[in-house]
């Protein structure tokens, strides 16, 4: 039996080194405008695309189906529900041909060469990219990814609840004075970033601090705060806020007016009830980007694909089903007018001068993770 | 190793020695092959996946949170004495304990009540029921006990109703309900298993010779209903200690337990080796408890 131990830990060792490297950095440089080489395998975040029942629902173009007729190739969609679950796949090898990172984790795949850099001739929609879009720290000039959405972390609530007459302040979360009577009815997103993010901006810091000292007081105020809130949540605290287990949330804008679409039907409209604010302090302002990983098999496909969404009218599609803001400035006459005067979707100038974007930090990465665990324990 | 059956050796071959070898080595031979997929299955979804974890508990974390086969080192382990891991370790063995202490006392009454069905099919109709939650998925189970405990819940209705208690979601006993809940027929297969098979007449003669209830009950059913009590308490402990998606669904994530804290490593936190190390002391925790186990007699179960 001792012996039958050691050759299967020598064999579990050839197998962790073997599966680790992935050399497949596929040409992409080869590829032509508009040509397909295969079926393309697409990695994206749940319901982030319109396609089959859930486009008709929204009235909007089915952008797969659309890709595939235009092309002549099928479209197989894998949904992830986090950066870090695709990550690992990415890494163990799986193949995918494009996949949604958001912008830390552009930093984190360019840095371990987890993606393969665009052949600029092959997206030449890249133009239609807003400026502010084109210089962002995670992949300056875009040439490993291209913005796909982009979204802010703020606070949806129900109306009547709080004061939200001159804005909203972080403090109706993080200080019981402000918000006694939603103890127990308060939840905030279960993620060492944008928790701590949420309350190093209360506290007046930026979040992407590197100071021990500020992440320390940050996660002392989560400690503190934790005895009021109902939940750590960062999937389904949208069905917690219609449904009445939480008064205020800390969220992604989207999903919250996802959300209150789905809560209203022909009687009832839900947005009478329920808003979103970024708050007065600030807030985190987040980039999601298409890209092509190293796992690729498809690299003329995938590179059409993003061509193909980076395009006007369907950069329009996106932001018109999933209401999140395109990056996309082309695609804005194409946006349905209420969108773009929505506040909760497009803030006003001010309001973006109050956003800022995370970065990844690097080993102080873990920092915030073992601080957030902590303040959890 | 069970599955060779003990053979007395016939005359002929005790009268012959050689004989007698080439029989065992047949047998042993044939109980070899009789085991094999059980090996196989053994070192495919145990001792590999085992091992990986192992290995991956001495590598390091790259920049990014890679985890990289180099640059061995036991950094991952010597983090497990951090004030934070005992924390979280010390909250994570109370709630098991507790649990597991919940589950005994309610399983037990449950079992022995069971167990004392005179009739066959009420006994195994009994089982059916304790078995029927096993045919949907725990986490949907979970989410079933969201609803009733959430604002509308019948649960809180009931508790409102009463003036006893209120939305008890989100809170910590709405955890150890969903852990009892979980749990408890991992106690009461095993209990029911001793209990069932305890002659009764042992109990009866204890009762002829002037032991009290309570008494017969303490010297002999308890005592021979040991190894299913040894068996349920560990079926019940070890999932508990790393239970994940109780505290998460039902405690709305406010408490880090072992299970929490391994998921971050492995997740947001990509700290690969550390949550490696930290699965291998639980995998050695368990693999103590069972060798425990089969040490204080549990074979006869």
């Amino acid at each position: 039996m001792k012996r039958l131990l050691i050759v299967m830990a020598a064999l579990a060792l050839v197998a962790t080194a073997c599966g680790g490297g992935s050399d497949s950095q596929a040409s992409a440089d080869d590829c032509t405008l508009g040509q397909t080489d295969g079926d393309l395998n697409l990695y994206n975040w749940t319901e982030y695309i319109p396609t089959g029942s859930l486009a008709e629902e929204a009235e909007v173009t089915d952008l797969i189906a659309a890709f595939e007729d235009e092309f002549g190739v099928n479209v197989v969609l894998t949904e992830y529900d986090s950066n870090e679950t695709m990550l690992a796949q990415i890494d163990a090898g799986v193949a995918y041909d494009v996949v949604v990172p958001s912008d830390y984790m552009v930093s984190i795949m360019r840095s371990d060469d987890l993606l393969v850099k665009l052949n600029p001739d092959t997206v030449p929609n890249m133009a239609n990219i807003a400026d502010e879009f084109t210089a962002l720290p995670y992949d300056p000039g875009n040439l490993y990814s291209a913005p796909y959405q982009w979204g802010t972390t703020g606070i949806g609530y129900k109306y009547g609840e709080i004061d939200d007459e001159n804005g909203v302040s972080w403090g109706v979360i993080f200080d019981p004075a402000m918000n006694a009577d939603n103890t127990g009815f308060i939840s905030l997103l279960d993620d060492e970033r944008e928790t701590m993010g949420a309350a190093l901006i209360y506290l007046g810091y930026s979040l992407n601090t590197t100071s021990e000292a500020e992440v320390d007081e940050a996660a002392a105020l989560i400690k503190a705060t934790k005895d009021r809130i109902a939940a750590f949540s960062s999937a389904g605290y949208w069905d917690l806020l219609t449904s009445g287990e939480t008064m205020v949330s800390q969220g992604w804008n989207g999903d919250f007016l996802a959300a209150y679409d789905e809560a209203s039907t022909d009687e009832y409209d839900a947005y009478e009830d329920f808003g979103y604010a970024i708050p007065t302090e600030g807030a985190a302002a987040w980039v999601d980007t298409i890209a092509v990983p190293a796992t690729v098999e498809h690299p003329c496909t995938a590179q059409t694909f993003i061509n193909f969404i980076l395009d006007a009218k369907n950069g329009a599609t996106l932001t018109n089903y999933n209401y999140y803001a395109s990056p996309n400035a082309a695609a804005e006459e194409f946006i349905w007018e209420d969108i773009l005067e929505w506040e909760a979707i497009y803030p006003p100038d001010d309001v973006v001068q109050r956003l800022e974007f995370f970065e990844d930090l690097g080993d102080f990465g873990t920092y915030y993770a073992d601080a957030y665990s902590a303040a959890k324990s | 190793m069970t599955l060779t059956d003990e053979r007395k050796p016939s005359e002929e071959e005790a009268a012959n020695p050689e004989l007698e070898r080439g029989a065992e080595r047949r047998e042993a031979w044939r109980g070899f092959l009789h085991a094999v997929p059980a090996y196989a299955y053994l070192i495919v979804f145990f001792v590999l996946p085992l091992v990986i974890v192992f290995v991956f508990s001495f590598a390091s974390r790259g920049r990014t949170g890679r985890p990289l086969l180099e640059d061995w080192n036991v950094d991952g382990w010597a983090r497990l004495t951090d004030p934070l891991v005992r924390t979280i370790v010390g909250r994570s063995l109370l709630v098991a304990v507790m649990n597991t202490v919940f589950c005994l006392v309610i399983g037990y009454a449950f079992a022995y009540w069971i167990a004392t069905r005179r009739k066959q099919s009420t006994r195994t109709l009994l089982l059916i029921l304790v078995l029927i939650p096993f045919w949907s998925n725990f986490l949907v189970r979970t989410y079933a006990w969201r609803m009733l405990l959430d604002s509308d819940g019948y649960i809180t209705q009931l508790g409102e109703f009463t003036g006893l208690w209120g939305r008890t979601l989100f809170t910590l006993p709405a955890v150890f309900l969903g852990l009892l809940y979980g749990y408890l027929p991992f106690m009461v297969l095993p209990l029911y298993a001793a209990i069932e098979r305890i002659d009764w007449s042992l109990v009866e003669a204890g009762r002829d010779l002037y032991a009290s209830g309570v008494k017969a009950f303490l010297r002999i059913t308890l005592p021979l209903s040991r190894p299913g009590i040894i068996a349920g308490s560990i079926l019940v402990f070890v999932p508990s200690l790393g239970a994940y998606v109780t505290p998460d669904i039902l405690g709305g994530a406010k408490t880090t337990l072992l299970g929490n804290f391994i998921v971050t490593q492995f997740g947001a936190a990509r700290n690969w080796p550390f949550g490696s190390a930290l699965s291998g002391a639980i995998l050695i925790v368990m693999l103590l408890a069972t060798i425990l186990y089969f040490r204080t007699g549990g074979r006869t179960v």
